[in-house]
């Protein structure tokens, strides 16, 4: 028994004793990129000439990674190599919450020429992205409405958002307001959309009444879509600016305001009265999609990307409207955010990726695509060429609040992108527990803001 | 692994044909001075232990070399000491996930090994019938189906309007119907349940082997002596699977402390952190919230539990054996 003992002995102090040799010699030096090499990677970007590029008639081989599910980025690859023969394309696809993952890591280790990008702010501290001043100043996309690239601009490190160096691009940007089933409307008798807070209460109570699901909306596992209509809500009772600067992260915003206070006290409220569908925290995007599509409730809380689906899915049963303000006459504000993809700083073909992007804001047939497979609407100057879209669709419908919005300056980023967690760790956590009566509206916003502070200290 | 290794030398050793000849072969060699060096041993075992070193070691010291820095995955890294492990024992959220795998340990652990006892016993004694070759089949299925569907077929059942609310409404119990996996209150327990389900056919089935070598005289013995089904489980059957017992809850302990993928599947950590896990949260302050240090604190932790507990289990099962 001894000999037995004494045989497993001594492997085990060896591995012990090698454990500790390797963390005397990783203790050195700490894991991770040298200081020097990253800060040289950030300051010195290289900012393309401010020749226009091209893709040349040499063989090129885009490598790009886009976004599963979505197929606007796939199609307008697909249209952009026949104008072009001489550009193919290695794509690879992942999803959204694994591409967020994966970022970092590729972009540093693998670099792609392009990629669908998850929120930049931290991809730029870490000097992963190129700056695309140089590209922009050479395409002339400064000359653009500057509410369409503002969002992707970043200052030096990363922070805040809002202002500074264009680090990223959008194929198109999303507009986020409310979907409705045209039948289910008719018949608790909405023959307009609401024009005020009060009037789409009534019509929640009216549907509520008539044994119809008021709102349908995923909150359930990782997500928080009870997001939406709470950004919506306090988009109507005050000013965007004031969202827009807390979410890009300007010194001293805070998310706990009094208007803010109000809007989470209205979604409090809608929870409280049964306006949403009561297994809210049990279903994922996905299944609130099916049961909308499906005819099973009034109102979802979404985005135009889902405009093409519904006009395929439900067509001529689905319509769109914009949250309305509290007062009536007021001016309207939704989530608008581009369909962002950056450059990686090591791409090998950066030059030609840069040019598709400029190409997909531009050319005729990309912003058809862009319209017909994304449903959104493109980048690009504000006279650009627009294509036709089908009377009475959602995607008209969408367009139409897109040009409202603008006419308003009411665009505002997502409350889920101001910090890296905010939305895992901050938003989805706390509306589920708000769904469950666990959580106060006060207490929402100030754990949420103070999840915010800690993650800007670290 | 290292010390199962060396053991098979050993046996190889004494294996060998004609102790003589291999003294006389050796006796040559000394005087040629060619004697087999002792390195020659691990010269075998290299490719083992280089894999072993590479793929087991090595991330483990770089796991606690990372729960030492502040690091985001990607740039430079700052040197914080235990900061990560104070982080681990005091911020609630974190510890809110042990507390959640101390609790799955009733429903992987306790409930399967239970269930599976009194399902074994029955089945060792209809083990004839074509009854107990059907009840072994369906109790193992949950282990041949991918975790990940069974998942998805789960939620299905446990959502709103799936199966297991149809029974409840269907029996007049419309009260008792929820959102299972949806609710704070029944989030958790409805996880441990899937974990239940699956882990029941591997332990029944553990069970059962051990219980096929158990020496039929003794239960003839038993019952010349007088006693019923009930003495004869906790008289032969149970002290005769201790070691059986032993590997049962050592797997399901482990399952539970170190769960992810059910909990994934099912859940991912929701409603409002009610069914995080350590597993997942490591994964989320990782790969989400890029906080290595953190997350690697977490892992070294829960390595840590999971010896805590497996090692006392291991010592009080082996030690009838010794």
């Amino acid at each position: 028994m001894l000999g037995r003992v004494r045989t497993r002995w001594r492997p085990a102090m060896l591995t012990i004793a090698a454990l500790a040799g390797s963390v005397a010699v990783v203790a050195c030096g700490g894991p991770g990129s040298s200081s020097s090499e990253t800060s040289s990677s950030t300051q010195s970007s290289t900012t393309a000439s401010a020749q226009a590029p091209t893709c040349g008639t040499e063989p090129v081989t885009l490598r790009a990674y886009f976004e599963t599910g979505f197929p606007l980025a796939g199609a307008l690859a697909e249209e952009f190599s026949k104008q072009f023969p001489n550009v193919e394309w290695d794509i690879r696809e992942d999803q959204f919450a694994v591409l967020t993952q994966n970022a970092p890591r590729v972009l540093a280790d693998d670099p792609p020429d392009l990629m669908r990008l998850p929120q930049v702010s931290e991809l730029v501290k870490d000097g992963l992205l190129k700056n695309l001043d140089g590209y922009a100043k050479a395409f002339g996309w400064d000359q653009w409405p500057a509410s369409q690239l503002s969002q992707m601009r970043l200052g030096e490190g990363g922070r805040p958002r809002g202002e500074g160096s264009l680090y990223a691009m959008g194929l198109n940007f999303s507009m986020t307001g409310i979907f409705y089933n045209k039948e289910l409307a008719e018949k608790i008798g909405m023959t307009e959309p609401p024009q005020t807070l009060a009037e789409l209460d009534e019509l929640l109570a009216k549907a509520k009444a008539a044994g119809i699901v008021p709102i349908q909306q995923f909150n359930g596992g990782a997500t928080g879509g009870l997001a939406f209509p709470l950004q919506n809500l306090m988009a109507a009772y005050g000013p965007p600016g004031p969202i827009n600067d807390w979410i890009f992260q300007k010194p001293g915003a805070t998310i706990d305001t009094p208007t803010n206070l109000k809007a989470a006290e209205h979604l409090a409220e809608w929870i409280e009265k049964g306006y949403f569908v009561k297994d809210a925290n049990a279903i994922d995007y996905a299944k609130m999609m099916s049961r909308f599509i499906d005819g099973e409730g009034l109102l979802i809380f979404d985005g135009d990307w889902e405009s093409g689906t519904l006009d395929k899915q439900m067509p001529g049963k689905a319509g769109f409207f914009l949250m309305p303000p509290a007062e009536e006459g007021g001016a309207r504000a939704a989530m608008s955010a581009p369909l962002t993809y950056g450059i990686a700083e090591r791409a090998e073909n950066a030059d030609c990726a840069a040019f598709f992007l400029n190409w997909v804001a531009t050319d005729e047939t990309a912003r058809r695509i862009t319209v017909e497979v994304g449903g959104s609407h493109p980048m690009g100057p504000a006279d650009a060429y627009m294509p036709p879209v089908k009377e009475g669709s959602v995607t008209a419908a969408t367009l139409a609040a897109g040009a409202t919005i603008a006419e308003d300056n009411g665009a505002m980023d997502f409350i889920a992108n101001a910090t890296g967690s905010i939305y895992a760790k901050g938003w989805t956590p706390n509306l589920q527990k708000m769904v469950a009566g666990e959580q106060t509206p006060k207490g929402l916003l100030e754990t949420v803001q103070r999840q915010y502070e800690s993650e800007l200290e670290d | 692994m290292a010390g199962s290794v060396r053991d098979a030398i050993v046996d190889l050793t004494e294996a060998r044909p004609e102790a003589s000849a291999r003294r006389r072969a050796r006796s040559a060699r000394r005087s040629a001075g060619l004697r087999t060096p002792a390195w020659v041993g691990w010269l075998f075992v290299a490719p083992a232990l280089l894999v072993y070193l590479v793929f087991v070691l090595r991330p483990l010291v770089a796991t606690f070399e990372y729960s030492l820095y502040r690091w985001n995955g990607i740039g430079p890294s700052t040197w914080v000491g235990l900061d990560n492990y104070r982080e681990v024992f005091t911020d609630p959220e974190l510890l809110k996930t042990i507390t959640n795998a101390f609790e799955l340990i009733v429903f992987f652990s306790v409930i399967p090994v239970l269930l599976g006892l009194a399902i074994a016993s029955v089945i060792r004694r209809i083990a004839t019938s074509r009854l107990a070759l059907v009840g072994r089949t369906v109790l193992f299925l949950p282990q041949v189906i991918p975790l990940v569907a069974a998942g998805i077929a789960w939620s299905w059942m446990l959502a709103d309007d799936g199966f297991v609310n149809q029974v409840l409404r269907w029996v007049g119990l419309d009260g008792a119907a929820r959102a299972w996996l949806g609710d704070f209150s029944t989030a958790l327990p409805a996880v441990g349940a899937i974990g239940a389900w699956v882990l029941l056919g591997l332990v029944t089935l553990l069970l059962l082997s051990g219980m096929s070598k158990i020496d039929p005289v003794l239960y003839e013995a038993a019952r010349m002596d007088g006693a019923g089904p009930l003495r004869e489980f906790f008289h032969v059957t149970l002290p005769s699977l201790r070691q059986e017992i032993g590997v049962c809850v050592t797997v399901t302990v482990i399952a539970a402390l170190a769960s992810f993928d059910i909990v994934y599947v099912s859940t991912q950590g929701g409603p409002g952190n009610a069914t995080m896990v350590p597993g997942l949260e490591i994964y989320y302050q990782a790969f989400s919230e890029r906080r290595i240090g953190v997350a690697s604190a977490l892992a070294v932790v829960l390595m840590v539990l999971v010896l805590a507990f497996v090692l006392p289990i291991q010592w009080l099962t082996r030690r009838g054996e010794r």
